[in-house]
C-alpha cells in the first residue's frame, strides 16, 4: 500500500463523502429547529433529477446545481406547509414525500435517463493543489469536496457562533420559551426547513452532476438520504461530528468497492447495503449510551463514564417529543 | 357528530378532485396526452378478466401488508420494515419449498400450507428484530426498519447470486422455477392463484376482529394513547409492541409467501416489489377507517397493474402510479388539515 494508494483513497472518500456531509448538515439544522423532514432520500432523487435536466437543456452544470437547490427547498417547502400550517404529523407527511418525490423523479426524468450530460468537472487551484495529501484530496478535486468542507465551517458557526443560531437551537429546545421571548417559532422552522432542504437539493445535485453523474432509473444514490438521517442521530446534533460521520460511512461504501476487486467471489450488493447493518449498530451504540441501564453501569465502573455523551440529551426536545409521539 | 358526515363528504371530493387535477398537470408537464394517459391505465387495470385477476394478485400481498400495518399502527409503531419482512417471509418460504421436492414425504397440498407458516415465521422473526431494536435497544423503528429493509434485499441477491442460483448460471432473472406441484393452487384454469386474494381478505378480517373485538386490541389503543399510562396499569408496553411486531411481521411475511407459491414461483431480486410502502401510502389514504383499508389497497393495486401498459403503448415511465398514490395522499392531508373532523383525534 503505498503513499499515492492512500492518497487516492483518501480523495474518494472525501468524493463520496461529499453529498452525504451537505444533506446531514442541512437535516441538522432543521432538526436543530424541531423540524424533521424525513422526505430527504426522495428529496435527494428529485433534486438530482431536477439538477441534471436543467444542467443539460442550460448546459452549464452550475445552474443545474442552483435548480437542485431550488428543488429541495421546495419539497421542503411543502413538509413544512402541512406540518405547521395544516398540522399534519410530520413524519407522516415526510414519509408520503419521500415515495412521491421517487416516483415524480423517474416519471418526469424518464426523458433524460441514460443520456450524456455536463458534469461539475474538477476544479484546480493552483498552489494549493501541489500540497501533499490535501492537494490530491481537496484542491485538486471536484469541486462538491471544497463546497462540502466550507458547508461543514459555515454551518457549524451558524448555528454555534451566531445570534441566530442560538435563536434556532432555543427553538428545538423548548419552543415555548422562544414562543415567551416574542419570537415566531413557526418562522424560524419554515427558515430552518427550507435552508436543510436546500442543502439536500444541492446534495442531490452533487450526485447527479458529480458523484454518480447523469440521470436513469436507478439512479444510484438511492437509500443515501436514510443514511443521511441516522448520520444526524450519530453525530448527535453537532455539525462537526454530524461531518465525521458522513465521512465514516462514506469510507464503508469506498471500502466495499475496494474490497469488491480484492475478493471478487462476494458478491457487490453486499457492500452496497454494508452501510445500513452499520447504520443500525451505531444507532443502537449511540442510544445505548444515553439510556439509564448505561448511566448505572458507567456509575460502577469509572472507566466507562469516559464514553458517556457528555451533554445530557443530545437530541433537540422538539424531535424527542416527535419521535415519541409517533404516527 | 352530526356534521361530520358532509365534512368528510366534502374532504373526500376535495382530495380526490385537486388529486386528479395535480395528475393531469404532472401528465401534461411530462408532455404526454394526459386524458388518454389514464384511459390506458384504467384500461390495464380493469379493462379485462386477466387484468383483473393481475390486479387481484398485486391485491392480496397489498391487503396482507395493510392488516400488518392496521396492527403495528394500533400500537403507534412506524413499521416501516415491511418490504423486508416480505422479502424474509419470500425466503422462508422458498426456503421450506426447496427443502421439501415434490417427491418428498409431504403431500404437496400440506408441504404447500407449510411453505406459507415458513413464511409467516420469516417475517415475525424479521419484524422482532426491529421490535426488541426498539424496545430494549432505543432505536427508532423507522431507522431498524429501513436498514432491515435494505440487509433484506441483500440477502436475497445473495441468495440468487450464490447458493440458490440456477444451475450452471446465476443470473438476476432468478432462482430455478418450483415444481408446479408446490404452487398455490389455480382455480378453473386461470393462469393466477386466487387462493392468495382469498387468505388476504381473511386475515384482513381476522386483524379487524382482533382489533375491534379483543381484549388485545383494547389494550393495543391504550398503549398508543398512552404508552406511560399503560405502563402504570401494568399492561406491559413492551410485550404489546413486540406481540404487534410480529403479528404483523407475520402478515408481511404471509404475503411473501404468496408472492412465492402464488404468483412468481421462484426468488426474483425485488420480490417484494415495493408493496410494503405502497401499502403505507394505502393505509395512510385509509385514515384510520378499518373499512375502507381494502379499497385503498385494491385501488392502489389497478392503479400499479394499470401503470405497466405506460412504457409500452406511451413510453411513459410507469411510476405515474406511484406519483398518483403519493398525490392522492398529500391532498387528502391537505383536506383534513383544511376541515378538520369534528372529534378531532389529535395527531
Amino acid at each position: 500500500m503505498s503513499f499515492g494508494y492512500m492518497e487516492a483513497l483518501f480523495a474518494s472518500v472525501l468524493f463520496a463523502a461529499a453529498p452525504l456531509i451537505v444533506a446531514s448538515l442541512g437535516e441538522t439544522v432543521a432538526e436543530r429547529a424541531g423540524v424533521i423532514n424525513l422526505s430527504l432520500d426522495g428529496t435527494l432523487l428529485f433534486s438530482a433529477m431536477a439538477a441534471f435536466t436543467v444542467a443539460r437543456v442550460t448546459g452549464n452544470p452550475w445552474l443545474g446545481l442552483l435548480a437542485g437547490a431550488g428543488a429541495g427547498a421546495a419539497v421542503a417547502a411543502v413538509l413544512v406547509l402541512f406540518g405547521q400550517a395544516l398540522r399534519v404529523s410530520e413524519l407522516a407527511v415526510g414519509f408520503v414525500l419521500t415515495l412521491f418525490c421517487r416516483e415524480l423523479a423517474y416519471f418526469l426524468g424518464h426523458a433524460q435517463a441514460r443520456r450524456p450530460g455536463p458534469d461539475l468537472g474538477v476544479l484546480h487551484i493552483p498552489g494549493l493543489a501541489d500540497l501533499p495529501f490535501l492537494g490530491k484530496g481537496v484542491f485538486h478535486q471536484s469541486p462538491v469536496v471544497l463546497l462540502s468542507l466550507l458547508a461543514v465551517a459555515g454551518v457549524w458557526f451558524f448555528l454555534m457562533r451566531t445570534k441566530t443560531g442560538l435563536l434556532v437551537r432555543a427553538v428545538g429546545e423548548s419552543p415555548e420559551a422562544v414562543k415567551a421571548r416574542g419570537f415566531s417559532v413557526a418562522r424560524v422552522r419554515f427558515w430552518c426547513c427550507l435552508a436543510g432542504g436546500a442543502m439536500a437539493g444541492c446534495a442531490g445535485g452533487f450526485y447527479s452532476l458529480a458523484v454518480k453523474p447523469g440521470w436513469g432509473h436507478p439512479q444510484g444514490c438511492e437509500g443515501a438520504g436514510w443514511i443521511a438521517l441516522a448520520i444526524v442521530i450519530f453525530g448527535g446534533w453537532k455539525p462537526a461530528r454530524v461531518a465525521l460521520g458522513a465521512l465514516f460511512f462514506a469510507a464503508i461504501q469506498v471500502a466495499g468497492i475496494a474490497l469488491q476487486d480484492a475478493l471478487p467471489g462476494l458478491s457487490g450488493t453486499l457492500f452496497q447495503i454494508a452501510p445500513f447493518p452499520v447504520m443500525i449498530i451505531t444507532l443502537l451504540v449511540v442510544n445505548l449510551r444515553r439510556s439509564a441501564a448505561f448511566r448505572e453501569a458507567a456509575r460502577r465502573v469509572p472507566i466507562l463514564g469516559r464514553l458517556m455523551p457528555r451533554s445530557a440529551g443530545g437530541a433537540p426536545g422538539a424531535i424527542v417529543g416527535a419521535l415519541d409521539r409517533g404516527f | 357528530m352530526m356534521r361530520a358526515a358532509p365534512r368528510a363528504l366534502a374532504r373526500a371530493a376535495f382530495a380526490v378532485g385537486l388529486a386528479l387535477a395535480a395528475t393531469l398537470a404532472i401528465v401534461a408537464a411530462s408532455g404526454a396526452p394526459p386524458l388518454e394517459t389514464l384511459a390506458v391505465m384504467a384500461q390495464g387495470g380493469f379493462g379485462s378478466e386477466a387484468a383483473w385477476l393481475r390486479t387481484l394478485s398485486s391485491f392480496a400481498p397489498l391487503l396482507l401488508c395493510g392488516a400488518a400495518l392496521c396492527v403495528t399502527f394500533a400500537a403507534n409503531l412506524w413499521n416501516i420494515g415491511v418490504e423486508g419482512q416480505i422479502t424474509m417471509g419470500a425466503l422462508g418460504c422458498l426456503w421450506f419449498l426447496r427443502a421439501v421436492s415434490p417427491a418428498g414425504p409431504l403431500p404437496p397440498g400440506l408441504a404447500v400450507t407449510l411453505s406459507l407458516l415458513a413464511a409467516m415465521a420469516g417475517g415475525a422473526a424479521w419484524a422482532l428484530l426491529s421490535g426488541v431494536l426498539r424496545t430494549h435497544g432505543r432505536v427508532h423503528e423507522i431507522f431498524s426498519g429501513l436498514g432491515l429493509n435494505f440487509v433484506a434485499m441483500g440477502v436475497s441477491l445473495w441468495l440468487i447470486l450464490g447458493p440458490w442460483k440456477r444451475p450452471g448460471m446465476a443470473s438476476l432473472s432468478g432462482t430455478a422455477p418450483l415444481d408446479p406441484a408446490l404452487w398455490l393452487p389455480a382455480l378453473g384454469g386461470r393462469p393466477m392463484s386466487l387462493v392468495g386474494p382469498i387468505l388476504a381478505v381473511l386475515a384482513f378480517a381476522g386483524v379487524v376482529w382482533l382489533l375491534t373485538r379483543t381484549f388485545f386490541g383494547l389494550t393495543l389503543s391504550a398503549v398508543r394513547q398512552n404508552s406511560l399510562a399503560a405502563e402504570r396499569l401494568g399492561l406491559a408496553p413492551k410485550i404489546r409492541i413486540l406481540t404487534a411486531m410480529g403479528i404483523g411481521g407475520a402478515l408481511a411475511g404471509l404475503a411473501g409467501g404468496v408472492l412465492i407459491a402464488g404468483l412468481y414461483h421462484r426468488l426474483i431480486p425485488s420480490v417484494s416489489g415495493n408493496y410494503g410502502y405502497t401499502a403505507i401510502l394505502a393505509v395512510l389514504l385509509a385514515s384510520g377507517s378499518l373499512p375502507a383499508v381494502p379499497l385503498a389497497c385494491l385501488f392502489f393495486a389497478a392503479l400499479a397493474v394499470g401503470s405497466i401498459q405506460l412504457p409500452l403503448t406511451l413510453s411513459l415511465d410507469s411510476s405515474l402510479a406511484g406519483v398518483i398514490q403519493g398525490v392522492l395522499v398529500l391532498t387528502l392531508f391537505a383536506a383534513r388539515g383544511l376541515w378538520p373532523a369534528a372529534s378531532r383525534r389529535k395527531p
